[in-house]
C-alpha cells in the first residue's frame, strides 16, 4: 500500500512538474513519460481504493503497471478522461443526494454522442436496419402495416447483396460488395468524380480505419505524422500506440482556426532536420474541436503541398454533413484533388467517413469506412491483409453506412419525412451552435470562434493569474481546474483544451452543441453565473 | 520529381511480416473461381450462417425491436413479435442511454456486463466482477487489446499452441513480439504435454526472450481438443511457477461433441485450486457471440474477463478501450441475450430450445461424419473433432506430390488444397496457415456445411484425394501443374 501511495505522489509531482516546465500535453513533448509515474489526470484509481491490495505492488506478477507496453502508458485520450470520471461519480451521488448540488442533472457536453442527449435516429434508416436484422418480417403481411414501403424495398435490395440473406455471417473483409457499390455511387454523386468500390474498406466506425493507416505508416519514432493542433486526440493516441512521432502544425485561432501552408512547411522542415521521416498529413474537415470548414482554395494548397512533399493525405471528413454557415460548403479532398487533375498515380489520399455524426448521429452502431486511393497494388494487398485479421466489420454498421451514402430520394415514400427529420436536426444544431457561441462570447475574458461545422465550440478563456496559481496549487492544469469548477457548479461536463493541444499559455475547453434546445437556456444561465463568480473570485 | 508517399518498401515491416491464412491465398483463389461461376463450398472460416445455419429467432426479434423502438409504440406490434421479445427489448433499451445509436461506456453497457458476470457465476460457481469484464467488437479485438498491453517489443515472447488460430501469430507479428510455439501432440488427440511447454520456454529463454504469456484455445482451433481438468490444473500451476499470464480463448465453450471432457473454464479450475494460485495467476478469458450455436459472426460481439490484474493495469486497458469510444451496442445486446437466454416458462422458450438443440445435435453428428469420412480416405488420418467447429485431417503427401509442389513454387499443403479447390470447389485452409510439425501436412475445414450436403462433400473429397494419391504415389519426380 505504501509503495502505491509513494508512486501516486510521485505521479502527481511529475505531472505538476510537466505543467510548470512543459505547458503542452505529453503528446507534444519530446520525452516519453517515465514508466513509474502515471498521470493522475488519467488515474481512475480514486474510485477503487478498496480494491488496492498487495497485488499492485507485487512485482512477481508478470503484468503490472511497470511491465506493460510503454506505448500504452504514453497514450492519452482526454475525451473520456478524468473530468468524465468525476462527473460519473457526481451523477451516482445525485441519485441519493439531490439537495447537495446546485443542479439536478449532469449534462455531458464532453463527447459527440447526439443520441445520448435526446436526438432521435432517422426513422427510415432504423426501419431498414430492423428488417435486415429480422428478415423473416419481410415474409409477414402485417409488416406492411408497420413499415414504410420504401424501407421494405430497400431491405430487400440490401439482403439481395448478401448470400443467403445471412446478416449474421462474416462478410468480405472490405465489407459487402453490393454495399460498397452503393457507397461508391454515393461518393460519385457527391463529388462528381468516380469512386471504385474496391477502394472502400468498411470499418467499425472511422477510428479503426485511422488505426490501420497509422499501423501501416509508422515503423518507429523516426516516422512522423503532421497533425493539426488542436486535434481530436484519436490521432495523438494512435500515433503513440503505434510508436510514431506526432509533428504538430498550429491552426490559427485569430483567423478562425485557419491553416497556413507556410506553417505546415516550417513544421515539416523542422521535423525532417531532426531526422524524422514525415509520412502523412492529417486534416480534419470540418474541424474537431475547432469547427472550421476549410475554404476550397486552402484545400487546393493542402493537396499541392502533399503532392510536392510526398505525403499521404489523411482526410478525416466525418463531419461532412455538419456545416452551419451559408458562406462555407463541404468539399471532399478527393473532389479537390481530382479537380486539380490529380489521379490515382499523383496523390495518395485516404478519406474517412462515419455514421456517428452528420444528422444521423449513430455512434453506437459503429459504422464507417475509408476510401483509399493512390496506392500501388502491393500496398493495397497489405491493407486488405490487415483488415482480414479482424475478418470484417459489423454488418449492421455496414448497412447503415450504405444508407447514409444513399438516403431517400425525391419521390420515395419516406422522402418527405426523412427530409423533415434531417433539416430539423441540422437547423437545430446550427441554432444551438449560434446560441452557445454568443453566450460564450458574452463572458468576461472569453472569446469563441464560430462553429462553422462539426459539433463543438472551443472557446478560449483568458484565465487570470490568480486562477492559474490556484490551479497549480491543486496540481491541476489551469484549464482542467476551470472545467472541474464548472462541473461542480453547473453539472456541465466539458473537456479541457489541453486534451486537444493548444498554443502554450492559452487555455480552452471543448463543449458540444448537442444538448436538446430546451436545455440550452438553463445551460447558458448556469454557465454565465458560474463564470461571473469564478472571475469574481480570481480576477486580478 | 514528386516524392513517393507510401510504397511497399517503406511500409511498417511488422505489417509485411504478419500472415493470416484464413483469408489468404486459398480464399482469394476460391473467390476468383466463384466470380468465374464455379460453385464454391467455403469451409475456410467458422462462419455458420454463411453455410445455411439460421439465426436463432428470439435474439433477432429483440434486436429488431431495439433498432426500431417506435415499433414498441405501435398497437399492432404484438402481431409480429411475442410478448417476451417485446419485454426484453424494453429491458435492453432501458440499459442504454439513448438506444443503439449512442456510444455506451467504453467497457460496454454496465447492465450487460452485469448479466455476463451473472452467467459466469452460474457457470463456474464463483463470483465474477462486472468491472473486470470488458465487451469488445468481437473477441479478436479483445485479444489484440490484451496482447498490445503485454508485448513491449521483440524481447517479449508469447507461448502459442501449434497448430493455432492465426489471429495469435498475426497479432504478435503486428505488435512486434515473438511467438514461442509449443507443440500439441497429434498422436495424443492433440493433447497438451507440459514437457513440451517446458522445452519451448527453455529454448526461448536461452535466446534471451522473456516469456510473458501463454495462450490456450479450449476447445482448440483448428484441432478441436477439449482440455481435461487435470491438464488445466497443470497449465495453471505452470503459469504460476513461470510467472506467465494465461490467455484463455474459450470462444468454442458451447461446441462440445463428446461427453468425456465437458467444458470447464480456466477460471473455475483456477478458483478451485485455491491460494496461492487463485490469487496469484493472472488470467484473461475470452468469449464471443460468433460461435456456439448462435454463430452470429457478423454482429462482432465478444468480451474478456480479467482475473488478478492490478487495478492500475485495468485502468490502462480501459484507457485504450476509450480511444475506440465503445463497442457496437447491437452486439452488446446479443451478448446479453446469449448469457441470459429464454428460460423454461417463457413464451419463446420452446422454440429457442428446439432451435438451439437442433443446431448442437447436428454439429455433433457432422463432427462424426467428417472425421469418419476423412479417415476412410487414402493417406488421410483425422483426429476426432471433440469440440469447436473444425476438422484438421493429416494428409500424408507422397514424395511425388511434395516434389510437384516444390516445382510449382508452393508449400506442399497449399499445393494440395489448391488442387482440391479446383477439382471440387471445396475451399479449405492449408495446415501451414496454423503451424504444424516440419514435414507433416494438414488442412483445416469446418464441420459447418449443411448436414444433408455432407455425404456428397465427403464423397467429392474422397474421390479427389484418392485420385491425387494414386497420381503422385506412382510419379516420383514427375510433376504436373
Amino acid at each position: 500500500m505504501r509503495r502505491f501511495l509513494i508512486n501516486q505522489a510521485k505521479g502527481l509531482v511529475d505531472h505538476s512538474r510537466r505543467q510548470h516546465h512543459h505547458k503542452s500535453p505529453s503528446f507534444l513533448s519530446p520525452q516519453p513519460r517515465p514508466l513509474a509515474s502515471s498521470p493522475p489526470a488519467l488515474s481512475r484509481f480514486f474510485s477503487s481504493t478498496s480494491e488496492m491490495s498487495a497485488s499492485d505492488s507485487t512485482s512477481s506478477l508478470p503484468v503490472t503497471l511497470d511491465s506493460i507496453n510503454p506505448k500504452v502508458l504514453k497514450c492519452e485520450y482526454a475525451v473520456r478522461g478524468e473530468i468524465v470520471n468525476i462527473a460519473q461519480k457526481l451523477q451516482e451521488d445525485l441519485k441519493t443526494n439531490k439537495d447537495a448540488y446546485p443542479f439536478d442533472e449532469i449534462i455531458y457536453c464532453n463527447i459527440g454522442n447526439p443520441q445520448s442527449l435526446g436526438q432521435l435516429p432517422i426513422k427510415f434508416f432504423r426501419e431498414v436496419l430492423a428488417l435486415c436484422d429480422h428478415a423473416s418480417l419481410l415474409d409477414e403481411s402485417e409488416t406492411h402495416g408497420l413499415f414504410s414501403t420504401d424501407s421494405i424495398d430497400r431491405a430487400w435490395r440490401i439482403l439481395d447483396h448478401i448470400p443467403g440473406r445471412a446478416t449474421g455471417a462474416y462478410s468480405h473483409s472490405q465489407g459487402i460488395k453490393g454495399l460498397r457499390d452503393v457507397i461508391a455511387a454515393g461518393i460519385e454523386a457527391r463529388d462528381g468524380f468516380p469512386a471504385d468500390p474496391n477502394d472502400i474498406f468498411l470499418t467499425d466506425g472511422a477510428s479503426p480505419a485511422v488505426h490501420m493507416m497509422m499501423q501501416l505508416l509508422l515503423s518507429s519514432e523516426k516516422d512522423g505524422i503532421l497533425c493539426p493542433i488542436p486535434q481530436y486526440p484519436l490521432y495523438s493516441a494512435s500515433i503513440a500506440l503505434h510508436g510514431g512521432s506526432l509533428v504538430p502544425y498550429y491552426l490559427d485561432e485569430a483567423t478562425g482556426w485557419g491553416l497556413e501552408i507556410s506553417d505546415l512547411k516550417k513544421q515539416l522542415e523542422e521535423a525532417r532536420s531532426k531526422g524524422i521521416s514525415v509520412r502523412a498529413l492529417v486534416v480534419i474537415n470540418p474541424g474537431n474541436p475547432t469547427g472550421q470548414v476549410l475554404a476550397e482554395e486552402n484545400q487546393r494548397d493542402i493537396v499541392n503541398f502533399c503532392k510536392q512533399e510526398g505525403l499521404v493525405l489523411l482526410a478525416d471528413e466525418v463531419y461532412q454533413e455538419n456545416v452551419y454557415v451559408p458562406d462555407k460548403k463541404f468539399h471532399s479532398f478527393k473532389k479537390v484533388a481530382r479537380s486539380l487533375g490529380y489521379g490515382e498515380k499523383d496523390i495518395s489520399l485516404v478519406s474517412f467517413q462515419s455514421v456517428s455524426k452528420g444528422y444521423y448521429g449513430e455512434c453506437g452502431k459503429r459504422g464507417g469506412y475509408m476510401e483509399v486511393t493512390g496506392f500501388t497494388s502491393d500496398v493495397r494487398e497489405q491493407i486488405y491483409k490487415m483488415a482480414s485479421v479482424n475478418l470484417c466489420s459489423n454488418i449492421s454498421g455496414q448497412i447503415l453506412a450504405s444508407l447514409v451514402m444513399s438516403p431517400p430520394k425525391p419521390g420515395d415514400d419516406s422522402y418527405d419525412s426523412y427530409m423533415a427529420e434531417r433539416d430539423g436536426i441540422l437547423s437545430s444544431m446550427a441554432k444551438r451552435a449560434k446560441t452557445l457561441e454568443d453566450a460564450l462570447n458574452s463572458l468576461e475574458g472569453v472569446t469563441c470562434n464560430r462553429a462553422e461545422g462539426a459539433m463543438y465550440l472551443f472557446p478560449r478563456i483568458n484565465l487570470p493569474q490568480k486562477a492559474i496559481e490556484a490551479a497549480e496549487a491543486e496540481k491541476t492544469a489551469p484549464d482542467a481546474f476551470y472545467c472541474k469548477r464548472l462541473l461542480n457548479a453547473t453539472g456541465v461536463v466539458v473537456v479541457p483544451g489541453s486534451g486537444f493541444g493548444q498554443v502554450p499559455g492559452t487555455w480552452h475547453f471543448r463543449c458540444t452543441i448537442l444538448p436538446q434546445e430546451d436545455k440550452i437556456p438553463a445551460i447558458v444561465n448556469r454557465l454565465t453565473d458560474f463564470h461571473k463568480s469564478f472571475m469574481d473570485e480570481f480576477r486580478n | 520529381m514528386a516524392l513517393k508517399a507510401l510504397d511497399y518498401d517503406t511500409l511498417n515491416e511488422n505489417v509485411k511480416k504478419c500472415q493470416y491464412a484464413v483469408r489468404g491465398e486459398l480464399y482469394l483463389r476460391a473467390s476468383e473461381l466463384q466470380k468465374e461461376g464455379k460453385k464454391i463450398i467455403f469451409t475456410n472460416v467458422g462462419n455458420p450462417h454463411a453455410l445455411g445455419q439460421k439465426p436463432l429467432t428470439f435474439p433477432r426479434q429483440v434486436v429488431a425491436l431495439c433498432q426500431a423502438p417506435f415499433l414498441l409504440d405501435d398497437p399492432n406490434v404484438g402481431m409480429l413479435f411475442p410478448a417476451d421479445a417485446i419485454a426484453r427489448a424494453k429491458h435492453y433499451l432501458s440499459l442504454t442511454s439513448g438506444g443503439l445509436g449512442a456510444y455506451s461506456d467504453s467497457r460496454g453497457l454496465p447492465g450487460v456486463r452485469k448479466e455476463v458476470a451473472e452467467f459466469i457465476q452460474r457457470r463456474d460457481g464463483y463470483p465474477s466482477d462486472p468491472e473486470l469484464i470488458f465487451l469488445t467488437d468481437g473477441a479478436s479485438k479483445g485479444v489484440m487489446q490484451i496482447l498490445n498491453c503485454v508485448i513491449r517489443g521483440d524481447g517479449d515472447g508469447i507461448l502459442v499452441p501449434v497448430p493455432q488460430y492465426p489471429l495469435y501469430s498475426a497479432t504478435i507479428s503486428l505488435l512486434g513480439g515473438t511467438l514461442v510455439p509449443y507443440y500439441l501432440d497429434e498422436s495424443e488427440n492433440w493433447g497438451l504435454d507440459v514437457n513440451n511447454l517446458r522445452q519451448s520456454v527453455a529454448q526461448a529463454r536461452s535466446q534471451g526472450i522473456t516469456v510473458r504469456a501463454m495462450v490456450i484455445i479450449n476447445p482448440g482451433n483448428p484441432t478441436g481438443q477439449c482440455l481435461s481438468e487435470a491438464n488445466l490444473r497443470e497449465i495453471l500451476k505452470y503459469c504460476y511457477n513461470e510467472k506467465l499470464v494465461l490467455l484463455g480463448d474459450e470462444v468454442y465453450q458451447q461446441n462440445i461433441y463428446q461427453d468425456e471432457r465437458p467444458f470447464i473454464s480456466s477460471k473455475k479450475v483456477l478458483m478451485d485450486m485455491g491460494s496461492p494460485f487463485s490469487n496469484g495467476v493472472q488470467l484473461v478469458s475470452f468469449h464471443t457471440v460468433s460461435k456456439g450455436y448462435w454463430g452470429e459472426c457478423g454482429q462482432r460481439g465478444g468480451y474478456f474477463e480479467m482475473t488478478n490484474l492490478p487495478p492500475r493495469v485495468v485502468e490502462e486497458i480501459y484507457k485504450v478501450a476509450s480511444i475506440a469510444l465503445s463497442p457496437n451496442v447491437s452486439a452488446q445486446i446479443f451478448m446479453g441475450l446469449m448469457v441470459s437466454p429464454p428460460k423454461p416458462g417463457d413464451i419463446s422458450y420452446d422454440q429457442f430450445a428446439r432451435e438451439s438443440k437442433g443446431i448442437l445435435e447436428s454439429l455433433r453428428r457432422r463432427a462424426r461424419i467428417m472425421t469418419d469420412g476423412f479417415n476412410s480416405c487414402k493417406n488421410v488420418v483425422c483426429n476426432f473433432t471433440e469440440g469447436a467447429m473444425y476438422s484438421f485431417p493429416q494428409i500424408r503427401l507422397p514424395p511425388g506430390a511434395i516434389q510437384a509442389a516444390k516445382q510449382a513454387g508452393k508449400v506442399p499443403d497449399v499445393f494440395y488444397c489448391l488442387k482440391l479447390l479446383e477439382a471440387t470447389g471445396i475451399s479449405t485452409v492449408p495446415g501451414s496457415g496454423f503451424g504444424q510439425k516440419e514435414g507433416v501436412f494438414h488442412l483445416r475445414t469446418t464441420i459447418l456445411p449443411a448436414e444433408e450436403e455432407m455425404p456428397e462433400i465427403m464423397d467429392s473429397f474422397k474421390k479427389f484425394n484418392d485420385e491425387f494419391m494414386s497420381q503422385y504415389d506412382n510419379n516420383v519426380g514427375y510433376s504436373r501443374m
